[in-house]
């Protein structure tokens, strides 16, 4: 039975888990560095543009930035459930999880989608036409886009992993009992929910500070 | 040996045949391979576009290319002999092949991830393959902003995308390599008897982990600032060009070390075994490998010297950098000392690990003169800098990989070079290196920047000198590959420990079986276990290894 769920050069099912568990702690590391790029970016120039990046960041979609968090944290409780409810062999739970996790990451998306397009209405943009005319509001913006772009991409990648724990436990419905892949995928999507619980405060908050 | 081999077991290279079981291989040594198939090619055009450059410079006028053509062709040199050459060279190819065998494991941890490392390093070789076809880029391998966003015409965002999908192959070889050390050693294979190779895979890992993101996230706001009109460098729309350069450098310095710890680690093995000594300092020598991978993320500022960043940020940057010589030099004075009473003999690769230590010692101890402000000053942008950082990265790190290669290569093919022609290209590397590239400390000194393709007429002597050197070193860098290629077809066989060295990857038949060893080896013992502790060496096992 634990036989299907070893891949070479694994010969021990548990050993397989520690090396797959502790091969996505090590490439999260290397994730929270490429943000960190971004997040290192971001402070230097709020630090030169505050006064820009107070004007622009009150620009960005408070109720589109707010939900979209409500979402992605429900869909790291719905990812923890699914783990959980995998190891105590309660697989119905587990599946259904799963698909709630999916679903909630493609509704983040699909908000996302709409968010953008008000942004492009709006004009916000950096280039030609761009409305704001403070110091920085266009870097601020260029943060924006490409701090989001990143993550939603990561969402998308995260997506890829969970829609794969779905199929293979359709197609096996003990799979996830065994499976060492859970527990990394799961790390995976903690992690893209992390980064978003920082991006929130530094694209939707820290424009609306009193002051 | 562990016991008599099965009847009828394959090695690796003959288990499978079609194009199907190389491309879709799982063998770490099949994918090691690969990785060196493409990197060679690769060796070769980069080689090709400095020999273009190096005939120019003959003559002070621009007689040969034009001065857009030459700013291509040096930079070209520079992203393919860094990013599609170097920082694969020893870990994906030698690290690939070996790791697994040295800790007595059957593959790496994840090979399919190993198999997309390829993959992925292959889309980015294509990327910069299509850069070359669309005209090339004329920015230099450092990219920097504004002129790589805002001014040049070459296909910078074709180049860019190049590096950072090559960039994730790094990210992915690093996981695998970590997660592999930490999971699989056999039993017995304890931290502190790890050798050294694997200790260095791991610092080099630990570094292409951590410091590659930051290079792939500059290189996306780059292309974000190129294609998209984000204006993260622009100065006229509040960009700052200035942060480029900080986050290209805390991924580029440390990149450095991609490519001279594999190097430390490979020399630690060929000097212990032509030595026939334990290695001096063992424990140091771990220290230094970690000291330098985690120092080196706190030097990157050294390139930034006359960028007008603060004073105290100069000075600080200048004492760590000094701290980052500590470890290095420690390294040096414990390869010597391990020499000390020890039966040496001067088989190729060990000229190789000779030809390195005295490489690696000048490129170090001007990397000092580079790390002191005032002399930083004098010769940025010159061809000291260029001849620093060759001296570590060719002298250094291209040495060591040949070594390297040498020495594993009965391993690897299971067949045994021509000694007497590896030599003669051993030498005549070193010697042609060094008429190459010891001028160009003189001319830099002198005041002769790099990247120029006109110059004054009293540095031609220095340039005549320089492209003379490079032409031997050419033509010893075609050796190998001539020897090494006729070698594969000659029927004489290796046997599986020519050299009567030590380490696990020498316990298994030459070349390997596909599951790398028969039975699972145990290791009783610390590395290096050439002697008795204090003890006289062996001297019986002094012979070129002809027969086991």
């Amino acid at each position: 039975m634990s036989d299907a769920y070893l891949h070479p050069p694994w010969k021990d099912l548990n050993r397989q888990h520690q090396a797959v568990t502790f091969g996505m702690w090590v490439f999260l590391a290397s994730e929270v560095l490429l943000f960190g790029g971004l997040f290192a970016g971001y402070t230097i120039y709020r630090d030169l543009y505050s006064r820009g990046f107070l004007a622009a960041g009150h620009q960005t979609s408070i109720v589109f930035g707010t939900i979209n968090t409500a979402i992605l944290m429900t869909s790291s409780l719905t990812m923890a459930v699914a783990g959980r409810a995998a190891r105590a062999a309660l697989l119905r739970t587990a599946r259904l999880m799963l698909m709630a996790t999916f679903f909630l990451g493609v509704l983040f998306l699909i908000l996302k989608g709409f968010e953008y397009r008000e942004d492009i209405q709006k004009g916000l943009f950096p280039g030609h036409g761009f409305p704001l005319t403070a110091a920085g509001a266009q870097i601020f913006f260029s943060f924006y886009w490409v701090m989001t772009g990143i993550h939603a991409l990561h969402v998308t990648g995260g997506l890829a992993a969970v829609l794969r724990l779905i199929i293979a436990s359709a197609r096996n419905r003990e799979w996830l009992a065994g499976s060492t892949s859970e527990e990394a995928t799961a790390l995976y999507w903690h992690l893209v929910d992390v980064i978003w619980i920082i991006l929130y405060p530094l694209l939707y908050l820290a424009g609306r500070v009193n002051g | 040996m562990n016991g008599p081999i099965p009847v009828g077991r394959p090695d690796y290279l003959r288990d499978g045949s079609t194009l199907r079981s190389w491309l879709f291989t799982t063998d770490h040594k099949r994918i090691a391979i690969l990785f060196a198939i493409a990197i060679t090619f690769f060796f070769f055009v980069g080689g090709a576009a400095i020999t273009i450059v190096r005939m120019e410079l003959v003559t002070p006028a621009g007689d040969l290319v034009s001065d857009d053509t030459y700013n291509k062709l040096f930079t070209i040199h520079g992203i393919i002999m860094v990013w599609f050459f170097l920082i694969p060279s020893i870990p994906a190819t030698l690290g690939n092949f070996l790791l697994p065998l040295m800790i007595g494991a059957e593959d790496l941890a994840f090979p399919r991830i190993n198999l997309l490392s390829w993959y992925l390093y292959m889309a980015g070789a294509s990327f910069t393959l299509a850069m070359l076809v669309l005209g090339g880029v004329d920015t230099g391998w450092t990219f920097y902003t504004p002129y790589s966003t805002m001014f040049s015409n070459g296909a910078v965002l074709v180049a860019a995308g190049g590096v950072l999908i090559s960039g994730f192959s790094s990210i992915l070889t690093g996981v695998n390599f970590i997660a592999t050390t930490h999971t699989l050693r056999t039993p017995g294979m304890t931290w502190f008897r790890l050798p050294l190779f694997v200790w260095a895979m791991y610092a080099t890992s630990l570094v292409m982990v951590l410091a590659t993101p930051v290079l792939a996230m500059t290189l996306v706001l780059v292309m974000a600032e190129r294609w998209l009109g984000l204006p993260f460098f622009d100065p006229s729309r509040g960009g700052d060009p200035l942060l480029f350069q900080h986050l290209f450098w805390f991924y580029s310095h440390p990149a450095v070390y991609i490519m001279i710890l594999p190097a430390m680690g490979v020399v630690s093995e060929i000097i212990t075994c032509f030595a026939r000594r334990r290695l001096f300092g063992y424990s140091f020598m771990v220290y230094a490998l970690v000291a330098i991978a985690v120092i080196g993320f706190f030097v990157w500022g050294h390139h930034m010297f006359v960028s007008g960043q603060s004073a105290y940020a100069n000075l600080v940057f200048s004492f760590l950098s000094f701290m980052v010589a500590v470890p290095s030099a420690i390294k040096v004075f414990n390869w010597t000392a391990t020499l000390y009473r020890g039966s040496i003999t001067f088989e190729a690769p060990m000229l190789y690990a000779f030809g390195f230590l005295g490489l690696f010692t000048i490129g170090g101890l001007t990397g000092l003169f580079l790390a002191t402000v005032p002399i930083d000053i004098h010769v940025t942008d010159t061809y000291f800098v260029v001849a620093h950082f060759h001296y570590i990265m060719v002298g250094g790190a291209v040495s060591a990989y040949l070594g390297g290669l040498h020495y594993w290569w009965p391993k690897i093919t299971g067949k045994r070079y021509p000694e007497a022609w590896a030599r003669f290209a051993a030498i005549l590397m070193f010697f042609g290196f060094n008429l190459t590239f010891f001028p160009q400390f003189v001319m830099g000194y002198l005041g002769m920047p790099r990247r120029y393709h006109v110059y004054p007429p009293e540095f031609q002597v220095y340039h005549v000198l320089s492209s003379g050197g490079a032409a031997v070193l050419g033509a010893a860098y075609l050796l190998p590959l001539a020897y090494l290629l006729v070698s594969l077809f000659t029927n004489e066989r290796a046997g599986p420990n020519p050299w009567h060295a030590k380490g696990l990857e020498w316990q298994t038949t030459s070349p390997p079986p596909r599951l790398n060893f028969d039975r699972q080896p145990i290791v009783p013992n610390v590395p290096y276990d050439y002697h008795p502790k204090g003890g006289p060496v062996e001297r019986e096992e002094t012979a070129n290894g002809d027969a086991a």
